[in-house]
């Protein structure tokens, strides 16, 4: 019998198939249809803390600047007694998922203030998460911030969270550092307990048409889990932290070489835009297939086996790589 | 018992006592009593219970009419019901009130008495409504302050239900219901004390109810309903003791002891005011102040109007009484008014009788405060000088200068009985920055937080964009019962430098006054800025000077304009009321309450605000000379301006209206038009500016100018000249128009409200910098002379031949002139684009008739109008009847219309061998379809009508004289005129649709342009049958349950109405084809706009775009449905594409939808997963419709 079983963040999960952070988790059915197809966890989507103020800014601006202007209308909206614009409507759907399925919930925020993340964070626990994924988005847009600048902020949040907070956390973080494994280290010792690798940032376009920059949010393809393979590869045994793949896992297959090359847990997201959340049925019978087939016992036994530090040439992950592969391709 | 205090206006006063103490409530909008259905509506979502633990019911009716036959409804099934209403609102409840009074049935109507519509709407204060009333059988019950207005709703509740008589409750429009006021709050303990239980279940037993049955409402013959109508008289000659016994009740739980009469002054006074109102009060001040210096005078004050009581009245005027003047808040043209006929009536009984303790007095009547006329002091103490004269007026008019009939009396304005002990302010600011609610926390925290007595009132201008804010605000130890304007103030704050060169604020300011002023400029510097007068009045009356940069504060902490908080926190620094840190925390109490539900960081904002604006407040010195040379701005400035605008128009902007005498004023309420473009009012901070390079002149920002600000002509460069040098002008792109012409996009700066539609509809970009357009915002003021010359240069350029424009494209439609400009309307409104658009097409031969509302009150608000005249002199004739009426009103244009077309036809058809043949064959037979025939058709009459100049100067036979000057009476007929019936939903959807289905149905030539904002916007945002399901509005606070109604579909059953439905944001072409179709169509039309609206909570700058949205969804589907479509084919079309975006999408850009999410997010999704739904379900029925030729044509046949 095939052992699928593993361990993230301190969470035994049945299963390395987690959803990752996104707009399916919104819906509650959508969450029980995950679990029902064999999902060993879920990442809620996340809550932004700019996007929350933001709302509630934006409904103050327009309820008032017309007010007492006029005299036959000295309002143009009912005095509403409260607007929620705390995170409340984000716990209402962690307490109703913990209610409703028996795997782990993972709340994910977006945090703007350093109040805001640790205040956050604290609700999300009270409201039953299992764990907390902080999706840490610094835009490196401002000349006179520096890199280190940039890695301390991540290091503050992440120290200031992981001591107000019981439950783990993890850490998403983008590819764009000098040094990865320094930051992972750094995150390690901040009090973080996983890594997710990695973050897609929203890539801007231009519509040739009209002129305008604008959003065009592209599902990851399956290339791009190339990028975290080789990460994860690097920091597998390395750093204390558990390792989440996310970016283009759409098969099977994805998720063998993620796990060999050293991930807990596998995220996926695209996929399950693309195809359904059946999907995860689909990759995991198939992924159980494969190992019965090439009678590996368990997902713990092939964990890492192809990381840097298990791999058979582990310089291939290394810059040399790139040359061989160029003189390859010839 | 000790009762809180609180500070609230009278509506509220009177809404939570009718809340209290009722079980059904039904309501409907109108200005100024909407804001008691509002309250209620609140409470009952907050699920607030009345004295018996309940949580009433409130219904929106369709209209007052409705909502009185809901209450009669209520009331017969044993309900405790209330309304509230006013003005013409009230007298649509009148034939229903005539049956509840008729049937016995308990109840209270309060309302907030304001001017009927007669020669000209108002919304202001006054006693026509309630007079109009009082045949109908209901008692009357005036409340004269906000104390009272609470305390009478209480006892007209509990009288009512003892007497068996309804009650109206009434109070002063604005002065009272407007009027904030330190009160005591009655306690539901109170309440239920005062009602007395067992009459409730009288009440019911006496419903209506199939366990018990009877039937009311019968119909009567000669034989008895006389006899019927006379069996009421016992609960009539009771009532009054009723009442009397209630307010001693009343007396006994509050200590507030009030009387059906009340006088006020002392016992052996003479002269004697008789007057019901607000009014009572101020003469209450003079009173005093006379009576101190011995003059006998007094004041008796109508609380029960009806049943009129002369023996409580005569038992009540003192026993030296020699002379009483009534002042009646009414007019009644051609007879005296009803309070002076009471008063006659009372004391000639009671002489005949010979029950007058008194010897017959001298008796006269007086007319006030029609309209909210200020009614102060002055004028007071000249009704009580006249009444010494040996020979007084009497049916005379105060507070106005009649110079025609000489009804008014003289009065010194310099006279004032201000108490010196209460501060008086005067708070000049923009509505959009924040100074009234900031003004009315001030005088809640003042009220609450003191023992001080204390008072707000607000003044308002008539436009709403960039309208001005008056805030009059009085505290002190001693009661306030200045029911008036400040006179005399010691301090005013200035909000807006600006106004510093419009207004002379400081001519009322007292000796050691101090002035506030809000600027930009620094501390140092600040002194060269200001007008000469403000200089001298600041050194003459020795004021003190402060100065805040209160945009830079609330910029920093990102308040942006909204500069409420800090310049309350100056005043109440300055004005040391409370220690500093007192009323810091104060200010923060109230922010915190004000702003709590709008989210923390809302509150936390306004309190930086707060904690930064002290060490930015810096007082200057006074120095000791003028040095300006500043002058105030001439209100109405340029060339050629017309006598009226002069003398009249330009003396209400000034804000000097109540000095214009009455032989100034037109005697039937004909106003000129193209009265807006002499009011430059220069509100925009940034205006468009052309980049003629990048323009690709397709005249989009012309079109959707909501001011017509923004125009363009095309010209041959040859026919003009003496251009500007900055006057911008290149080769016109097209040839259609000829060779060489020159194009010119001119933007009127002066006039426009800085919207910035034009700029985001503009699709030219700057190619080497994509973020500048064709048209960009730029700084006014800079740029304010240069384009008054370029625009004045812009006006001389002769107008395009209207015979040679392609009318039916956007860009060439646009140069036809507009006949509507530069209107008070919102800035960004949705609807004017359409109006603009009518009037450019139309205006030159169209007669609009205008549903009351938004679209009434920018067309025709004094002081201007935007409905303007080409150079012909021809323009839209306009005008507004009534809210419920307005396609009846337009139908009857066009009957009169047809009529007098139908009547000269035979006229000249009979006379053709005298006019000639030719030239009547001609004028008969013309096809007038396009411009060009219209054109040729006022020709032809011209032609007709110097030949019948010349038959009747040169002899003819008299036997046809008079049908000679019929035709050249009704000549001008013979041109076709377009009928128009505009107005917004409230009336298309709910009032006025009984009388617009009629409309449609008669077949009648009329258009109709129903400008769909989805809410009541005029009165405040409340809900109406168009309003979508899922969005919040006033009476749907908790998001509106039910699917908007399809007033297309409905339309188009008839199969001969032509229907459109447009939103020119989503497509531009279609809006312009849909107008011009429904007006060739030679039956009714309907076209439904999509209007965006500041209640949707939009950014009204980019809103093209939620129109575009709307219809991208699928909620908005563009069609066509014209019957004159050729036979066999589908005489419906649909113009837009299928939906190619979920509702939500559109639905959260807007506030109206994506507040429910914050407030009850369940309740959010559910709706929107419905509205999704019916938006699906609509399209496909649609889609079928479209898709279904001939059989839906023979369907409908």
């Amino acid at each position: 019998m095939t052992d699928l079983k593993t361990t993230y963040l301190g969470l035994d999960l049945k299963n390395p198939l987690v959803p990752s952070a996104g707009p399916l988790s919104r819906d509650l059915q959508n969450i029980r249809h995950m679990e029902d197809a064999g999902a060993a966890a879920v990442v809620f989507y996340s809550i932004f803390e700019e996007q929350l103020e933001h709302e509630s800014l934006e409904l103050f601006h327009h309820t008032t600047q017309h007010a007492e202007s006029y005299a036959e209308a000295t309002s143009y909206f009912p005095e509403t007694v409260e607007f929620k614009f705390g995170p409340d409507e984000y716990l209402n759907q962690i307490r109703r998922a913990k209610e409703s399925v028996s795997i782990p919930v993972i709340g994910s925020l977006n945090g703007k203030s350093v109040g805001g993340w640790v205040d956050y964070a604290k609700q999300i626990q009270e409201a039953g998460a299992d764990a907390l994924e902080l999706n840490i988005y610094r835009l490196a847009a401002d000349m006179n911030q520096s890199g280190t600048d940039i890695e301390k902020e991540y290091v503050e949040i992440v120290k200031a969270v992981t001591k107000n907070v019981t439950i783990p956390v993890s850490v998403k973080i983008g590819p764009f550092f000098s040094s990865i494994p320094n930051m992972a280290q750094q995150l390690e010792k901040a009090g973080a307990k996983g890594l997710v690798l990695f973050n897609r940032f929203y890539q801007p376009d231009i519509d040739l048409e009209i002129l305008e920059v604008v959003p065009n949010v592209l599902l990851s393809t399956p290339m791009a889990m190339r990028l975290p393979l080789r990460w994860i590869a690097l920091l597998h045994g390395r750093v204390g932290l558990d390792l989440a793949a996310t970016s283009g896992i759409y098969t099977e297959k994805d998720v063998l070489k993620m796990l060999m090359a050293g991930a807990n847990v596998t995220m996926m997201l695209s996929s399950l835009l693309k195809f359904g959340i059946h999907h995860i049925a689909d990759v995991l019978a198939k992924m159980k297939y494969w190992m019965e087939v090439n009678e590996y016992e368990s997902v713990e036994q092939m964990r890492g086996s192809m990381s840097y530090i298990k791999s058979p040439d582990p310089s291939q992950f290394e810059r040399a790589n790139y040359m061989k592969a160029l003189q390859s391709y010839k | 018992m000790e009762r809180k205090k609180v500070t609230i206006d009278g509506n509220e006063a009177a809404a939570y006592v009718a809340y209290n103490t009722n079980e059904v409530i039904a309501i409907y909008p109108i200005t100024p009593s909407s804001n008691m259905g509002e309250w209620c509506d609140q409470w009952s979502s907050e699920n607030k219970q009345n004295i018996w633990g309940e949580i009433p019911s409130v219904t929106e009716m369709q209209s007052e009419g409705g909502a009185a036959g809901a209450v009669h409804g209520a009331l017969q099934s044993g309900a405790l019901t209330t309304t509230f209403t006013a003005s013409q609102g009230l007298l649509l409840m009148i034939p229903n009130m005539f049956k509840i009074a008729g049937e016995l049935t308990p109840t209270v109507f309060h309302v907030s008495a304001r001017a009927l519509a007669a020669q000209a709407l108002s919304i202001f204060g006054d006693h026509s409504d309630v007079m109009s009333t009082r045949q109908t059988g209901f008692a009357m019950l005036a409340s004269n302050s906000v104390q009272e207005v609470m305390d009478f709703a209480l006892i007209s509740q509990a009288a009512t239900l003892k007497s068996r008589i309804p009650f109206l409750h009434f109070f002063d429009g604005f002065r009272t219901s407007h009027e904030v006021m330190k009160i005591e709050q009655l306690t539901k303990e109170d309440m239920k004390q005062m009602i007395d239980e067992q009459l409730i279940f009288e009440h019911r037993n006496r419903a209506l109810s199939p366990d018990h049955p009877v039937m009311r409402g019968t119909a009567q013959n000669p034989d008895v309903y006389f006899q019927g109508r006379e069996t009421v008289n016992p609960f009539y000659n009771a009532c009054p003791g009723i009442v009397q016994d209630t307010m001693d009740k009343f007396a006994g739980l509050t200590g507030r002891q009030y009387n059906l009469f009340e006088y006020y002054g002392p016992q052996d006074a003479e002269r004697i005011i008789i007057v019901m109102g607000s009014g009572a009060t101020a003469i209450e001040e003079v009173v005093d102040y006379m009576s101190a210096r011995e003059e006998k005078v007094g004041v008796l004050k109508v609380r029960l109007y009806r049943p009129f009581s002369i023996k409580h009245f005569i038992n009540t005027l003192p026993k030296t009484t020699k002379f009483i003047t009534v002042l009646d808040r009414c007019k009644e043209p051609g007879a005296a008014e009803p309070l002076y006929l009471d008063v006659v009536n009372a004391v000639t009984e009671s002489f005949n009788e010979g029950t007058l303790p008194f010897a017959f007095p001298k008796i006269t009547g007086g007319r006030y405060g029609l309209s909210s006329k200020e009614f102060t002091p002055a004028m007071i103490k000249s009704v009580y000088d006249e009444m010494k004269k040996s020979n007084p007026k009497n049916h005379y008019t105060v507070g106005i200068i009649d110079d025609v009939t000489f009804t008014s009396l003289e009065f010194d304005p310099s006279f004032s009985v201000e108490a010196p002990e209460t501060f008086r302010g005067k708070f000049y600011g923009l509505g959009a920055d924040g100074t009234v609610g900031a003004n009315k926390n001030s005088i809640k925290i003042i009220g609450e937080g003191t023992d001080y007595f204390a008072q707000g009132y607000f003044v308002y201008d008539s436009k709403k964009s960039g309208s001005t804010t008056v805030s009059h605000l009085r505290f002190g130890p001693k009661e306030i019962k200045s029911s008036y304007l400040i006179s005399t103030s010691n301090f005013v704050a200035c909000h807006q430098q600006v106004f510093l060169e419009k207004m002379d604020m400081l001519s009322d300011a007292m000796e050691g006054a101090t002035f506030l002023l809000n600027t930009k400029i620094a501390p140092e510097h600040v002194w060269e800025t200001l007008p000469e007068k403000v200089q001298s009045d600041l050194i003459n009356k020795k004021m003190k000077l402060f100065v805040i940069d209160a945009y830079k504060v609330a910029d920093e902490v990102g308040l942006g304009g909204r500069i409420n908080s800090v310049m309350q926190t100056c005043f109440f620094a300055i004005s040391k009321i409370f220690e500093k840190d007192a009323a810091i925390e104060l200010i923060k109490t109230a922010i915190k309450k004000t702003y709590g539900a709008k989210g923390d960081k809302v509150v936390q904002m306004n309190f930086m605000a707060v904690d930064k604006t002290i060490e930015n407040l810096f007082e200057v010195p006074v120095p000791e000379k003028v040095t300006s040379r500043i002058a105030l701005q001439p209100a109405v400035s340029g060339k050629d301006v017309p006598a009226f605008v002069m003398d009249v128009t330009a003396k209400i902007i000034e804000g000097k209206g109540d000095l214009l005498p009455v032989s100034k004023m037109p005697v039937d309420g004909t106003y000129p038009l193209a009265t807006a473009r002499w009011e430059k009012r220069n509100i925009a901070l940034e205006v468009p500016e052309w980049d003629e390079d990048v323009c690709i002149q397709c005249n989009k920002c012309v079109i959707v100018c909501p001011h017509a600000s923004i125009r363009s002509k095309i010209y041959d460069p040859a026919v003009v000249h003496g251009a500007p040098e900055t006057f911008k002008a290149v080769n016109f792109k097209s040839k259609e128009y000829g060779e060489g012409l020159k194009y010119s996009l001119q933007v009127a700066v002066e006039d426009c409200t800085g919207c910035g539609l034009c700029v985001d509809v503009c699709p030219a970009k700057n190619k080497r910098e994509p973020k500048y357009k064709a048209i960009n915002m730029v700084e006014q003021l800079p740029l304010r002379e240069r384009e008054r010359a370029n625009w004045d240069y812009f006006l001389t350029i002769p107008e395009l031949d209207r015979r040679e424009i392609n009318i039916s494209s956007v860009k060439d439609s646009q140069f036809l002139e507009p006949l509507f400009e530069f209107s008070g309307a919102c800035s960004g409104c949705g609807e004017t684009p359409y109006v603009k658009l009518v009037s450019q097409l139309f205006g030159d031969r169209s007669l609009i008739a205008n549903a009351t509302g938004c679209s009434s009150i920018y067309g025709g608000n004094l002081p201007t109008t935007p409905w303007a005249v080409n150079k012909d002199g021809r323009g839209p004739a306009w005008s507004n009847s009534l809210f419920e009426d307005n396609a009846e009103f337009g139908l009857g244009f066009r009957l009169a219309v047809d009529k007098h077309n139908l009547q000269v036809k035979n006229l000249i058809a009979k006379h053709a061998s005298l006019l000639g043949e030719a030239l009547v064959r001609s004028i008969l037979d013309a096809p007038q379809k396009t411009e060009s025939d219209i054109y040729e058709q006022r020709e032809r009459v011209a032609e007709l009508k110097g030949k019948l100049a010349g038959i009747l100067s040169n002899g003819y036979d008299p036997a046809i004289k008079g049908e000679l000057e019929h035709i050249v009476s009704l000549a001008d007929y013979l041109v076709k005129k377009s009928v128009w019936i505009m107005g917004g939903d409230g009336w298309a959807y709910d009032i006025g649709y009984g009388g617009l289905d009629h409309v449609i149905a008669s077949g009648k030539n009329v258009n109709i342009l129903v400008l769909d904002t989805e809410v009541y916007s005029n009165t405040g945002g409340q809900c109406s049958k168009s309003t979508p399901r899922g969005a919040v509005a006033k009476f749907a606070a908790g998001g509106k349950t039910g699917n908007k109604k399809d007033l297309a579909l409905m339309a188009m059953s008839y199969g001969n109405v032509y229907v459109a439905k447009i939103a020119m944001g989503s497509n531009d072409a279609q809006t312009v084809k849909a107008i011009l179709e429904a007006e060739a169509y030679d039956g009714p039309s309907i076209i439904i706009a999509y209007s965006h609206c500041i209640a949707h909570g939009i950014n009204m700058g980019t809103a093209m775009k939620n129109q575009k949205a709307a219809v991208d969804t699928g909620y908005w589907p563009l069609f066509r449905y014209n019957p004159e479509t050729e036979e066999g084919k589908n005489p419906f079309k649909l113009d837009s594409k299928a939906p190619k975006m979920a509702f939500r999408d559109y639905a959260y850009m807007e506030t109206r939808y994506k507040m429910l999410t914050k407030s009850h997010p369940d309740v959010a999704e559910n709706l929107m997963k419905q509205a999704q739904e019916d938006v699906v379900r609509k399209w496909k029925f649609y889609e079928e419709m479209a898709s279904e030729p001939a059989a839906k044509k023979d369907e409908v046949k």
